[in-house]
């Protein structure tokens, strides 16, 4: 515990005042420090990305050996068109040339050629970027928010009736592979097979007989439905128990004492004293797992023929389209760094212990 | 409070306490018979502990049978039968006394194949968790061991492993197992690795905390004092703390390795001449049963996967309740 | 008698797997509006849970009998609703370690103004106004209304925890180590603080401590708790300069007076350590560290005598002590017995 100097002052006359104990926060100061936090923040991203760039290289251009033949393995490719390939990816080259030219073409944004739909791979992802982010977007608001409020609820009384049953139900769904509860899904819901007529449709994003704004939304909306509860029902869970348990570090906490004492009702205490301070490490913790929604996200969208990225990475994984596999690669790993990036700026705003 | 403190769970004290070093009094051969009774004692402690916790029974238990089906298999399933051209019944018969579980689009029987598909998803989420642990305990003790004791170049390596760590821990594993698996050549040896060089990095941060907590208790203080190498600390002192949350991780390992495996035979990265779970839920997609309805070629694999994880998870939680009394009671 | 609180019989029982293990058995004590009574104990004696007890903050695990009347209610059998009215308006509490105490994450300023909103005894529009008016209260300027804990000081802090405890207004203040965790210059203002405002305002005050010194400086009387029960009682000064029970010298030895040589020649501290609560020693709990124990000390487990009683065997001071009783520890005394709770009965009104 540290004290300044000025603490020692008389302090008998009211109004007397012991003047800012760790540095207030002043002008210039503060500017350079808050600098400092974020440009360390973004250091970290960087070098991280590179990592992402290099990995993809090896990955796709050195593991395989040699990538064309990878590609067409099994299918009836005369020398010649493999040559031309070769030299359509630039395999000709010396090694550190390819590597030169692939990042210096990252840099222009240019992911490369899909071999498999003959177009550059950023021009197949600008097209699908939308439905990936209104899929994964509701998904993971929905989970966050079910998720945090179940597991509040069950932390606050661990060994309860509540508790139990919650997390029977978050281990049950963790357990479950996300794309065979999709597929159990339109088999119940939507092939009309059985007792239950399909209520949903079994793919895709919106019925192209739908015309008009209104029949487009509604449509689209109806073909989320699955899609969007079988993302919620795997992601939910790992929310519940990382929200729980650092709720039930936060149980024993001195200020809850003082909560109470102050005659705070119980639902009081928690919502507005526990849950806030639980949150800090709950926040941190998902965004750091948002890798597992990008991997929900590719099975849901193939199992539903949601026309988004995962679908397209499936599309590619399939043939396989190098190319394309390699520039989704980069651009999930990217996302998701930068995703981790936004989280250690936003989270000075949740936590002022930590503010710069 | 601190954010660090959850990503790193608080590393416990355990009751297996080896004191190895220093001469001991009393003949080498009693000794040893002294230090086999302590461990036989500290077993038994451990499964009474187990013991009391009935999810974690029930978990062992499912596993047990699960585990004894797969490996007395090749006794009641009929190897021929599984086979394409050698398929006994019908096309997509629903469930019958012939059939408990329907027959596939070629008419084998679902049953058969999900026995039989247990034996390639067990081996597989085994070998595949044996590959993480192992890795991941070998970063984490080598970072652990290094960051507290290891002087300026230790300590940079630590670093530098924590770094690679952290990297591998954001990036989607599954897009980076798809990848290893999509450019490696087809096979089992490509899944378990595909999956093992992904899923390491938390046993990695778990393990180094562990070492961290260890390589501060006194004893370990005084061997380094006795002239102990980095080898004699890492292998006679942390290792074998380190075990129990090895131990547990491990199983919890199991159960993310299985799904992992089921994912990427799912994506069509899987072996297509072996038979196991993901494969039989990939072949009845693009067999176009899923749409048609055939629940009964698309429900049993999809359950199996569900109940072995879960007991692997449930084994898993049981095992680290023993290890960390915190968390007793609470499940 | 109109006494603020008057805690009779207070026991405390903590259930865990271990079995139960009691952490206050049988304690009495009162006070007066505009006085102030100090509890002093080393660790584990059982006064913190003394201190939790009287608003009903204990974990659920805890069991509490006895009565508990805070301005003639008992608090004990209070309903729900009722408890939590009775919380921080009836009795506040300035909490050890403010640091934890006060919610991290939170605004001093809303901190403060909470129990206010809570009990509905401001308007939402007035509660930063008041809760200026309360910060300038303790001495910090209304401009720290916005800061977050980890920006003050631990002095600051407890000031902090001092204003949200004038909230409401209460009539008791239980201040439980308030004190502790600073260094001494600021444990002075805190305490020079603490004492204005009970002359201001004529509230009761009951301050937990295990410094005599302090509890020397500030309080009108003194409670010494020993291992869950109350060994001496009596006016502050007397009990902390010239200690009855071996227990209240050997803790008031502790804290060395300065320029006293004799202090600093005189053996300090006390050896052992305190009896574990779920297995107490026979006879009195403090034999076993004793300097002066007696055979009879096994067998005996002493009540509360008055120390150097008038010829009606009455005195403000007690003692929970073969010593102290009648005859010296020499005869059994049951003839002259005071009972204990009488004993402290009369002591309350004096």
């Amino acid at each position: 515990m540290t004290t300044t100097p000025t603490e020692a002052d008389e302090p008998s006359g009211a109004g007397t005042t012991d003047v800012p104990a760790p540095a207030g926060p002043t002008g210039s100061g503060r500017a350079a420090r808050v600098l400092t936090y974020v440009l360390g923040r973004l250091t970290t991203a960087v070098v991280s990305l590179f990592a992402v760039i290099v990995a993809g290289f090896f990955l796709f251009r050195i593991l395989p050996g040699d990538p064309v033949r990878a590609m067409t393995e099994g299918r009836e490719v005369s020398a010649e068109q493999r040559e031309e390939l070769r030299r359509q990816f630039g395999l000709d080259q010396p090694l550190w040339q390819q590597f030169l030219d692939y990042a210096a073409g990252l840099l222009r944004l240019d992911l490369g050629t899909s071999f498999q739909y003959r177009e550059p791979v950023v021009d197949l992802i600008l097209e699908r970027l939308g439905p990936t982010l209104l899929l994964a977007g509701t998904g993971t608001v929905i989970a966050a928010l079910l998720g945090l409020f179940l597991g509040a609820r069950a932390g606050w009384k661990p060994g309860g009736r509540g508790d139990r049953v919650n997390t029977a139900v978050a281990l049950f769904f963790w357990s479950v592979p996300t794309f065979w509860l999709g597929l159990l899904l339109i088999v119940l819901l939507s092939s009309g097979r059985g007792f239950m007529p399909g209520l949903f449709p079994t793919g895709g994003m919106v019925d192209p007989r739908a015309s008009g704004t209104l029949e487009t939304v509604l449509s689209t909306a109806q073909h989320m439905v699955l899609p969007v509860v079988t993302m919620v029902a795997v992601i939910y869970a790992q929310y519940l128990m990382i929200m729980r348990s650092s709720l039930m570090d936060e149980k024993g906490a001195d200020y809850l004492t003082t909560a109470r004492a102050k005659g705070l009702r119980d639902t009081l205490v928690r919502r507005r004293h526990a849950v806030p301070n639980a949150l800090l490490p709950t926040v941190t913790l998902i965004f750091l797992n948002l890798g597992q929604v990008v991997s929900g996200v590719i099975l849901v969208e193939t199992v539903f023929s949601w026309p988004g990225l995962g679908q397209l990475f499936y599309s590619g994984l399939r043939v396989p389209d190098l190319g394309l596999v390699q520039g989704l690669f980069v651009v999930f790993a990217a996302s998701v760094i930068l995703m981790n990036l936004l989280a250690d700026l936003v989270y000075p705003l949740l936590d002022p212990r930590v503010r710069p | 409070m601190s954010t660090s403190e959850h990503r790193n769970p608080r590393p416990r004290a355990h009751r297996t306490e080896p004191a190895p070093d220093g001469p001991p009094p009393v003949p080498e051969v009693s000794a040893r018979a002294l230090a086999r009774r302590r461990r036989r004692e500290a077993l038994a402690r451990f499964a009474r502990e187990y013991a009391r916790n009935r999810a974690g029974l029930v978990g062992l238990a499912s596993l047990l049978t699960i585990g004894l089906l797969a490996l007395t298999a090749p006794l009641f399933v009929d190897q021929a039968h599984l086979t394409i051209t050698g398929a006994p019944g019908e096309s997509y018969q629903p469930p019958s006394w012939e059939y408990p579980l329907g027959t596939d689009n070629f008419g084998r029987s679902v049953l058969d194949l999900v026995v039989w598909g247990a034996r390639v998803s067990l081996t597989v989420g085994l070998l595949a968790t044996f590959v993480s642990v192992t890795l991941g305990t070998l970063i984490g003790v080598t970072a652990g061991h290094f960051g507290s004791s290891g002087g300026v170049g230790g300590r940079i390596v630590s670093a530098v492993l924590m770094r690679i760590t952290d990297w591998f821990l954001v990036l989607p594993t599954l897009v980076l197992a798809v990848a290893l698996a999509a450019v490696l050549p087809r096979g089992i040896g490509t899944i378990i690795i595909a999956i093992g060089l992904t899923v390491w990095p938390p046993t990695a941060r778990l393990v180094r905390a562990q070492t961290l907590a260890v390589e501060a208790r006194p004893y370990v203080e005084r061997a380094r004092a006795l002239g102990g190498g980095h080898a004699h600390v890492m292998g006679w002192h942390v290792l074998p703390n380190v075990m129990p949350v090895v131990l547990a991780q491990t199983t919890l390992l199991v159960a993310t390795s299985i799904i992992a495996e089921s994912t990427l035979a799912f994506l069509g990265m899987g072996d297509p001449t072996t038979i196991s779970w993901g494969g039989i839920l990939e072949a009845a997609r693009t067999a176009g049963a899923i749409s048609a309805g055939i629940w009964w070629y698309m429900i049993p694999p999809g359950l199996a996967i569900a109940v072995v994880a879960l007991s692997f998870t449930l084994c898993g939680r049981a095992v680290e309740s023993v290890i960390n009394p915190r968390l007793r009671g609470q499940s | 008698m109109s006494s603020l609180l008057d805690v009779s019989d207070l026991h405390v029982t903590y259930s865990g797997s271990a079995g139960d293990v009691p952490a206050v058995r049988g304690v009495n004590l009162s006070l007066d509006p505009g006085d102030t009574l100090g509890v002093a104990g080393e660790s584990g004696s059982g006064k913190s849970t003394v201190a939790l007890a009287l608003l009903r903050l204990l974990p659920a695990s805890a069991k509490v009998t006895g009565r508990i009347m805070l301005e003639g209610e008992d608090v004990l059998r209070m309903k729900w609703g009722r408890l939590r009215a009775v919380r921080w308006v009836g009795a506040s509490v300035v909490f050890q370690g403010a640091m934890h105490s006060l919610n991290p994450v939170k605004r001093i300023g809303d901190q403060i103004a909470e129990p206010l909103l809570v009990h509905a005894l401001v308007k939402p529009d007035r509660a930063d106004a008041r809760a200026a008016e309360l910060l300038e209260q303790v001495g910090l300027p209304a401009s720290r209304l916005r800061d977050y804990p980890h920006q003050l000081s631990g002095g600051q802090r407890q000031r902090v925890m001092i204003a949200m405890a004038l909230a409401c207004e209460p009539r008791l203040i239980i201040a439980d180590e308030a004190t502790t965790a600073l260094d001494v210059m600021i444990q002075a203002q805190i305490l020079t603080l603490l004492e204005r405002l009970v002359d201001e305002t004529g509230i009761g005050m009951l301050m937990i401590s295990h410094d005599l010194s302090v509890l020397a400086a500030t309080c009108d009387r003194v409670a010494v708790m020993y291992a869950g029960r109350i060994v001496e009682q009596g006016p502050a000064k007397e009990v902390v300069h010239e200690p009855a029970h071996p227990y209240a010298s050997a803790l008031s030895a502790a804290f060395p007076k300065i320029g006293d040589p004799a202090s600093r020649l005189a053996p300090r501290g006390l050896p052992g350590d305190p009896p574990d609560p779920s297995d107490p020693p026979s006879g009195c709990v403090f034999r076993p560290r004793c300097a002066v124990a007696e055979t009879v000390c096994a067998t005996v487990d002493p009540p509360l005598w008055p120390v150097r009683p008038d010829r009606y065997g009455n005195s403000d001071r007690h003692a929970a002590c073969v010593h102290v009783g009648p005859g010296e520890g020499s005869g059994d005394g049951s003839d002259r017995s005071v009972p204990h709770q009488s004993s402290s009965t009369e002591e309350t009104s004096r």
